[in-house]
This record gives structure tokens, sequence and C-alpha cells, in this order.
């Protein structure tokens, strides 16, 4: 069961944007009213911005910066964002920017976040060199959680290694999101697989989430 | 080799840094570059080494000084206008004979110019980084995985010659995200280095680091012996990689994110059976000349294919002594061109070879 605002954190690189944008359009099927909110006050390049028109396009409403993908280098977050809290028939997805300095634009949010009434989803990738290891994670639990005065609820395990990914490395990466689980405490809550990939498991993997890959296709350069 | 890891341009510079024996990072943020920053702030002093952020990149590049005079493997590391504060002690570097590494990930320019990617600072890099007759060692990585071998060939090349060796990349390549491998044990030279002021211990004569010179004519001798060095560099330091060139009638040449995107434009070109080939430079200076004025023979014409108003065009059209025709296909400001676009310049450039 969906909660009313989930918000999706990590270390940066982690893959949050994309699995903000993903998940919002699977609330959308669901036939939910959905807007996703772009809180990212770090990344310069990669943003839920490179996904508006996949956005608009299934009913999703973006709420971002109107600087998001220029020149102008300004941490700011849209007024409009306050709607997820103003409006209760409305399911947002938030995507948060990297690492403790990215939690810190969840902060001011903090006090209107009701308990039971959201999720925030801990975006680990056990193929990101500082977070290789289950026990590496917990020091960005503990900055992240300082820096946005909020709590994790739990886990997407969001492991991949961008175009080298195979049913192998995910497979061999659940171990890890448990292994992250019984240190955090959180439940994995889903385990995040490219969609191609996912047809092709032979066993039924329980918390799966095929997702697509968007964003910046332009720059798809090998 | 070992296990492989999902990461940005900007993390592969730190890492391979740290893997290739710096334990020295100076800097000052700035975007598209700053996770280079931050990433040595959290690896750096876990590995026994001294991050800091400086209170301006002249004060960073200064503390790169104070380093490399010490005999220590040092970087430090910014985007375009970061860089032009930093060329004032570039040139000190070169004038002291200093090694240390420079990286420069790239935005759009002049001025405070914008964030998004460029390589509108190849002049600077390959020419005029900082006053008087120097030269940087500029190398120009073209995926996250090259990334690592330039660093570590960077440093090595850089002691190997007593000069400060700078890493050229763009925004795109700082910031995108590519499966790498790291060695378990980086193959990165380690020479002597008898010059540095390490303390005498009483045992031997001080040595002096210093750039400043009383009489013209031990000035001009200094400034001569250290041509005499770079033109060994010259002769024995060009790197580059081939593609799809033997039997190129249009031979493009592109470095760092430009060149990936040529190569989609040559293979599709390829396909509608126009013979175009790739040199891409992975030293800027030295620049790969010999291979280029060797294709001349062969090709009809070149294309430089370059993020900036036509900087590297003009190195082509020397190396190939303007024999052959040289078309530019570029964007600036930030914006990037498509495989189209350097397709288009490509089928133009076989047309007016005619």
């Amino acid at each position: 069961m969906a909660k009313h605002i989930t918000i999706f954190a990590g270390h940066y690189g982690s893959g949050k944007t994309n699995l903000a944008v993903n998940y919002a359009l699977a609330l959308r099927r669901q036939g939910k009213e959905v807007i996703i909110c772009d809180v990212d006050i770090v990344n310069p390049y990669f943003r839920t911005k490179d996904s508006e028109e996949v956005l608009n396009r299934h009913g999703v409403r973006l709420i971002a910066s109107p600087f998001a993908n220029s020149n102008l280098d300004i941490p700011s977050v849209p007024p409009e964002t306050s709607m997820a809290f103003d409006r209760e028939d409305i399911y947002s997805v938030f995507d948060v920017g990297g690492d403790d300095s990215g939690a810190v634009a969840l902060g001011q949010f903090a006090d209107r976040m009701k308990a039971g009434e959201h999720e925030m989803v801990l975006v680990i990738n056990r193929h990101r060199l500082l977070t290789s290891h289950p026990e590496d994670v917990l020091g960005f639990v503990r900055d992240m959680e300082a820096a946005s005065h909020m709590r994790f609820t739990g886990i997407a395990n969001n492991s991949n290694l961008g175009h080298e990914t195979t049913c192998e490395s995910f497979l061999q990466s659940i171990p890890y999101a448990q292994r992250v689980s019984e240190l955090t405490g959180l439940p994995v809550l889903m385990h995040c697989l490219r969609e191609d990939l996912a047809a092709q498991l032979v066993e039924p993997v329980p918390g799966l989430f095929p997702v697509r890959i968007y964003g910046k296709s332009e720059w798809k350069i090998y | 080799m070992g296990e492989k890891f999902l990461m940005k341009g900007n993390e592969a510079l730190g890492e391979a840094a740290i893997l290739a024996g710096c334990r020295n990072f100076f800097g000052y943020p700035i975007t598209p570059q700053t996770e280079l920053a931050a990433y040595m702030a959290k690896k750096l002093p876990k590995a026994g080494g001294t991050f800091l952020q400086a209170e301006s990149e002249i004060a960073a590049i200064n503390m790169v000084y104070g380093a490399a005079s010490a005999g220590q493997r040092v970087m430090t590391s910014s985007s375009s206008p970061g860089v032009s504060l930093k060329s004032e002690g570039m040139s000190y570097l070169a004038g002291s004979d200093l090694p240390a590494l420079i990286v420069n990930v790239q935005r759009g320019g002049p001025g405070l110019g914008g964030i998004q990617p460029a390589q509108s600072d190849y002049f600077q890099a390959t020419h005029g980084p900082g006053h008087g007759d120097f030269r940087l060692l500029v190398f120009a990585p073209s995926t996250v995985q090259e990334v690592v071998d330039t660093v570590f060939l960077a440093f090595e090349k850089a002691d190997e010659y007593r000069m400060p060796a700078m890493i050229l990349a763009d925004g795109i390549l700082g910031q995108m995200m590519e499966p790498v491998e790291f060695p378990e044990h980086a193959q990165v030279k380690q020479f002597d280095k008898p010059w540095a002021t390490t303390g005498t211990q009483g045992k031997r004569k001080k040595n002096i680091i210093n750039s400043l010179f009383l009489q013209p004519d031990e000035l001009e001798i200094i400034n001569l012996k250290r041509f005499e060095r770079y033109q060994k560099i010259v002769e024995n330091e060009q790197r580059w990689e081939e593609f799809m060139v033997d039997d190129a009638e249009v031979v493009v040449v592109a470095y760092g994110a430009s060149a990936r995107i040529a190569k989609n434009a040559i293979r599709s070109a390829r396909e509608k059976g126009i013979k175009a080939g790739l040199i891409r430079p992975i030293s800027l200076w030295p620049f790969p000349e010999k291979v280029l004025r060797e294709k001349a023979k062969t090709a009809k014409a070149f294309v430089s294919v370059e993020l900036s108003m036509g900087q590297m065009i003009n190195d082509v059209r020397l190396a190939i002594e303007c024999s052959r025709p040289v078309y530019l296909c570029n964007r600036v400001g930030g914006m990037v061109m498509t495989p189209d676009e350097v397709e288009a310049v490509i089928v133009k450039a076989q047309g007016g070879a005619k």
C-alpha cells in the first residue's frame, strides 16, 4: 500500500532520480493523482526535469525549480512543493539530492511530515565504491538523517552497473541489501532491476520492481 | 584487476589519484568538478593523506607548490574559471621545475560562463596556461575507465620530466557514470627527488626551489635547457587512439567527450559508405602531430570536432601543414553536438574534397 508521500534519498549516484520517476509513473498507472517533487539542490546535470516529457505524457505533474538544468547554480526548492502537504488527495514522490548535502533540503519539510503517512526510502547500490560494503551505508544513513531531521523507513535495493548490469549481478546484490536491512533495522521495500533483465529472471524475486531508464538520452554516447 | 564499480568521472579522478600514491589534495569547490574534492575529503584522510579546502583557488595552487617542493605527489582540481585563477601558480610550478597534477573539468565560458560542459580551455591548457615560456603535459581521457589510466600516466610523467601535468576533462566526463575497474596495484613509477626540500639533517647541501633569477643570462640558459626537455617530450610522448582510420578519406580529430560523439557519427557515416575515421588525441600537449602528418598523405580532408569556437583546429592545420582542408564541427556555451551534426560535417568534408 503506497504512502501519501514517498521520499527517495541516498548516496549520490545510487539512482534516486530514475527510481523516483519510475515510482511516480507506477503510482499513476494505478490511477492515482501523482506529483513528483525535485528537491535536489546538488546535482547540476542529471535531474528529474530530464524526464519532463515522459512525466507530462503520463499525467504526472513535475514540481521543479525553473532553474533546473540551466546555468544558474543556485540551490532552490520551488514553493509549489508544499502542495504535497496541503492536498491529501494526491500522491507525492520526492527526489532528494545525494548525501547529507542533498538531504539538507528535506529538513524544511520535516515538521510537516505526519507519522505513518510517508515513506522515506534509502536507495542503495552495491556497485558504488563508497557504499560497496553494507557497513559503509551506515555512515551515510547517520549523516542524511541528521541533515534531514527525518528517519528512513525502508530500503530500495537499486544495485546496478549501468549498461553492464546483469541478472547475475542483480541476484548477487540481494544478500547485500538484506545485510544493510539487518544493520539498519529497515525493511527492504523493493529490489529494482531494468525491465528487460527482470523479464529474464528464472525464479521470482519478492519485492521485484522493474524499472525503465529515463533521463538524458542525448548523452548516451559510447 | 578487481571488481567493477559504477562511478562518476570526478570520483574516478580522485580514486585513481589515491591509488597512484597521491596523499595531498588542495582545492576549492566549483561545479561541475565538486564531486572530486568531495570524494577526496571523504577518502584521503582514511588513506593517511591530507585534504584541505583552501580559501581560494590561488591559495590551493600555492599549497600545491609547497607540497611539490617537498617532493610530495600532489594534486589540485577545478573548473574553467578556477583554473584561470591558478594560472599564476602553474607558471611558478613550471618555473621551479615542480611536478604536480592539475585537473580541469571544463565548463562553458568565457568569464563565469555557465556550469554545462565545454572544451573551450584548450588554448589555455596547451598554449598559454600562464605567463612566461612554459608547457604543461596535457592528457585528455575519453571514458571514466581511461580517467584512471591518464591519472597514473600524468603523475608518472610529471615526476619523470619534473613539470606540472594537467588532465583536461569536461563536464560530461566529470558527471557521467560508467562502470570502472581499478588495478589492485597501480603501476606508477616512482622517481628519486634529490632536489626536494626535505631537510638536510646537516648531511647535504641545502636545496632551493625557486623561479626567480637575478641574472638574465642565467635565466636564458634555464629556459633553453627546459625547452630541450620539452623537445624530448614532443618526440617521445605523443599519444592517441586510432578508430577506423586505416582507409579513411575523412579523418575526424576529437578528444574527450567529443570523441565519443564523433565515434557514433563515424559508424553511421561508414554505414552510408563514407570512409571516415578518428584520430583521438590522448595527449593534447604534446599534440599527436606525427600521426596526423602521416594521415595527411592519404586523407582527403580533416574535421575538428570540439566544444569550442575552434581552438584545436589550429593544431590540426599546423600538424598537416595546411596540406588538406580542415572543417570545424562545434557547439559552445554548454551545448553539446549530436552525432547527426558531426556526420553532416563529415559528409560536407568528403564532398568538399572531391
